[in-house]
């Protein structure tokens, strides 16, 4: 046993870290500093510089235009990415359908849309959650039906993160209504542009527009965008569900926010003293700091198992770093916008559009922490509800 | 990064657990908790022909070459049988200040006999002021010729009413609280002037209150004038060990909790099928898992060289242990009902030596403020 990074590994680390001083423009970092999401561009324009270096997809085999990296290696990876901040390669195209179709699809599929997903010339989306859909994914509704060389698709999917961006989409469609309801779903790929989609935006409680409905009205799609077998798409569901969790620990990032929580609370006055003398505050992020701690360790040790199994089922302890990833990423956004007092509370401009409310008062640590704060209550829902984690562990892992 | 055990440490595992297996069920440990000494000598003596009370030792110095792995190892072994015997006492304790602050000579004298079972060592720090802090010691250390002659009392002395030998924190100058002036000092547990009053504490081990009178030690370990450092890496090295041992008994209450859930039928159903109480259990396991890695973390950073740095991490160690324990120490209670209320089960045994663990050397609550008054883990931006 030895729980040290090797001497490579520590390289390793030195040569992303070096990358992203070099390459980041300054500006995404300090929009992602500040606790917002970076634009498209921004993402598309450092997804381009990762993919020049060979770094777009860290969790890819080789053949398939992954750099060929351990398990180790990737986790530093991406804990720089984060901890930087750096934008991540965007997931729903490296972690998300891009796997599933190196697992499920077909030689033509890998190579029509994988090195498209690599420099994101495509930006994916995720359609599974549907109204009457969420915990229960598998009781979805939208109707593919086959009529000779394509599907006729019919529904609506919802919550679907950043649609207004997407070229295309990933669907989880209902091909065989008789079958119980696992059996009789399908993984397609559709073109946004398709004739018969509407997005429809969801502005979520801070103001902010991530999530969208897109709505499916006999809409065309070639057969040969069918994902595996008719019928069998929740196998690419769960699977693609697995490696989902996988990344949610987070652990850079939740890093990254408790430095920036400890330079707002040097700045924040509380009771005529930074409100980081203040031992109370003080101890509550001492109690997020070592959860996360703990939890990075866990990391750890998944990668250290996942590395030495076989067969390709998702690791029932992945469900740990989901509760435990997003408790602490909800615990650090919480303390944010308490260090920043009642600047928390100008009402902030998620999307960048100017409604003539003045932002500007509050200083610019403070500004739309409220809104991250508020933001972030869907970590412990989406990816699997914590409840649903829960439920996992019982059965998986307890066999209760 | 490997998480694999080398073949050497599989083994030291699995043997502990076969003896332990064999020797400490519950009713067996009931009879050694009745008898006189409070733990088995039997056991002690299979402990020693195992190696592991030579564990921490440099081979050639008559010992078994083992690291913080092996420690954590064997600690873990110990928290799933709740074991009673002073191996924390003697091989962590005694072992790490006989490592880091005694001579060659003495050393070599003092480790065969501790690897063979034939001397028994614990440490006299807490006094009745000092609760967690290492520097509040009141003992004085009085020069005398060429040695130290020491006065004082110390409490909660585990195993110090059967240890032949006493570490002993005393004053050799400053004040109560200085951090300054602390030496540490190897007194024979018999010598004229040492008052013993032995004791069970709640968690069934053995302590003892220690009166020193005039008492003439035998050995300075590490420097006189400043043994603090010294009593912070052996401290520090015990934490590693309790954090093992608390993985291991939480472990045991967590399984026996989970088994009981899918054999205790009410509602004409097991229990285990009510979703409030999986979600707890789920819960526990997530406690569990955190403590886990903060144990094996603990066998790394104990290493660190830092001394600052490595108080540091041992203390978020302390936290997440001691939060975890207490989690999955009171929902194990919990979650049986009654049952678990009562003496005769062992589940409410696993939940007391959590809590003591927990304390030892101080609390959870203890170890957020000392590290929040340190900076924490991670620097401002």
């Amino acid at each position: 046993m030895d729980l040290r990074f090797t001497e490579e590994e520590i390289a390793f680390r030195r040569e992303v870290r070096d990358f992203i001083a070099r390459e980041l423009p300054a500006a995404t970092r300090e929009r992602m500093i500040a606790g917002k999401s970076p634009t498209k561009e921004m993402v598309v324009e450092w997804q381009r510089k990762l993919n020049a270096r060979g770094w777009a997809a860290p969790e890819w085999p080789k053949e398939a235009g992954g750099p060929g990296w351990s398990l180790a290696q990737r986790y530093i990876f991406r804990e720089e990415l984060q901890q930087a901040p750096a934008p991540s390669p965007l997931g729903f195209n490296i972690n998300m359908c891009g796997p599933v179709i190196i697992e499920f699809g077909t030689e033509a599929q890998k190579q029509r849309f994988l090195p498209r997903m690599l420099n994101l010339d495509d930006w994916w989306c995720q359609g599974f959650s549907e109204p009457g859909a969420g915990s229960d994914l598998a009781s979805l509704k939208t109707r593919a039906v086959r009529e000779g060389d394509h599907y006729v698709v019919n529904g609506q999917k919802t919550w679907t993160t950043l649609a207004q961006h997407a070229d295309w989409i990933f669907l989880l469609v209902r091909t065989d209504p008789t079958a119980k309801k696992q059996e009789g779903i399908s993984f397609l790929l559709v073109d946004m542009k398709t004739p018969g989609i509407t997005v429809r935006p969801i502005i979520t409680i801070e103001g902010g527009h991530e999530v969208n409905e897109v709505f499916f009205d006999d809409v065309k799609v070639p057969v040969e965008n069918l994902v595996g077998e008719e019928n069998r798409g929740w196998d690419c569901a769960k699977f693609l569900l697995g490696n989902e969790r996988f990344g949610q620990a987070r652990v850079g990032a939740s890093r990254e926010r408790i430095r920036r929580l400890k330079v707002i609370a040097q700045e924040s006055m509380d009771g005529g003293r930074p409100l980081m003398e203040d031992p109370d505050f003080r101890r509550k992020v001492t109690e997020i700091e070592v959860e996360l701690k703990a939890l990075e360790m866990t990391v750890m040790r998944v990668i250290a198992t996942e590395t030495k199994r076989k067969d390709k089922k998702p690791d029932p302890a992945t469900s740990v770093l989901k509760i435990k990833g997003t408790e602490i990423q909800q615990m650090c956004a919480e303390l944010l916008m308490k260090a920043a007092g009642p600047y928390a509370w100008v009402d902030g401009d998620p999307e960048g559009e100017d409604d003539g409310n003045e932002v500007d008062v509050a200083p610019d640590w403070a500004l739309g922490l409220a809104g991250i704060y508020f933001n972030w209550r869907k970590q412990s829902i989406y990816g699997g509800s914590n409840e649903i984690q829960r439920n996992i562990m019982a059965k998986a892992f307890l066999g209760l | 990064m490997d998480f694999d055990l080398s073949e050497e440490q599989r083994l030291l595992q699995d043997s502990l657990a076969k003896l332990l297996a064999d020797k400490y069920g519950f009713e067996q440990r009931k009879a050694y908790l009745k008898s006189k000494a409070g733990w088995s000598t039997e056991v002690w003596g299979q402990f020693a022909e195992l190696g592991l009370l030579g564990l921490p030792f440099a081979e050639d110095e008559g010992g078994f070459g083992g690291g913080a792995v092996e420690t954590m190892l064997v600690a873990e072994q110990l928290g799933r049988a709740i074991a009673l015997e002073p191996w924390l006492t003697t091989v962590v304790i005694g072992g790490s200040f006989l490592r880091n602050g005694a001579s060659a000579e003495l050393r070599g004298e003092l480790v065969p006999k501790i690897a063979a079972g034939e001397l028994k060592l614990a440490f006299a720090q807490v006094e009745r002021q000092s609760r967690y802090d290492l520097f509040d010691v009141l003992t004085s250390a009085r020069k005398d010729g060429s040695g130290y002659v020491l006065n004082g009392r110390k409490g909660y002395v585990v195993h110090g009413d059967s240890a032949e030998k006493l570490i002993v924190t005393a004053r050799t100058a400053g004040g109560q609280r200085d951090l300054k002036g602390i030496g540490v000092f190897l007194v024979d547990a018999n010598a004229p002037g040492v008052q013993r009053r032995g004791y069970r504490t709640v968690d069934g081990q053995r302590a003892a209150e220690i009166e020193l009178s005039d008492v003439r030690a035998e050995a300075v370990l590490g420097n006189p004038e400043n043994g603090l450092p010294l009593v912070d890496q052996v401290v520090d090295e015990a934490i590693a060990a309790l954090a093992g041992e608390a993985v291991g008994a939480m472990q045991v209450a967590h399984d026996m909790t989970v088994d009981y859930m899918k054999t205790r039928q009410q509602f004409g159903r097991p229990i285990g099928s009510f979703q409030a109480l999986q979600h707890r259990a789920a819960d526990m396991l997530v406690a569990l898992e955190q403590a886990r890695s903060m144990s094996l973390f603990a066998a790394m950073a104990v290493a660190e060289r830092d001394p600052a740095e490595r108080r540091k991490s041992m203390a978020a160690v302390k936290v997440q242990i001691g939060r975890s324990a207490r989690f999955v120490g009171q929902q194990s209670i919990q979650l049986h009902g009654g049952i678990a209320m009562t003496i005769e089960y062992a589940c409410g045994h696993y939940f007391k030596r959590l809590t003591v663990n927990d304390a030892m050397f101080g609390d959870a609550d203890h170890y957020v403020r000392y590290l929040s008054d340190t900076g924490g883990l991670v620097q401002a931006a």
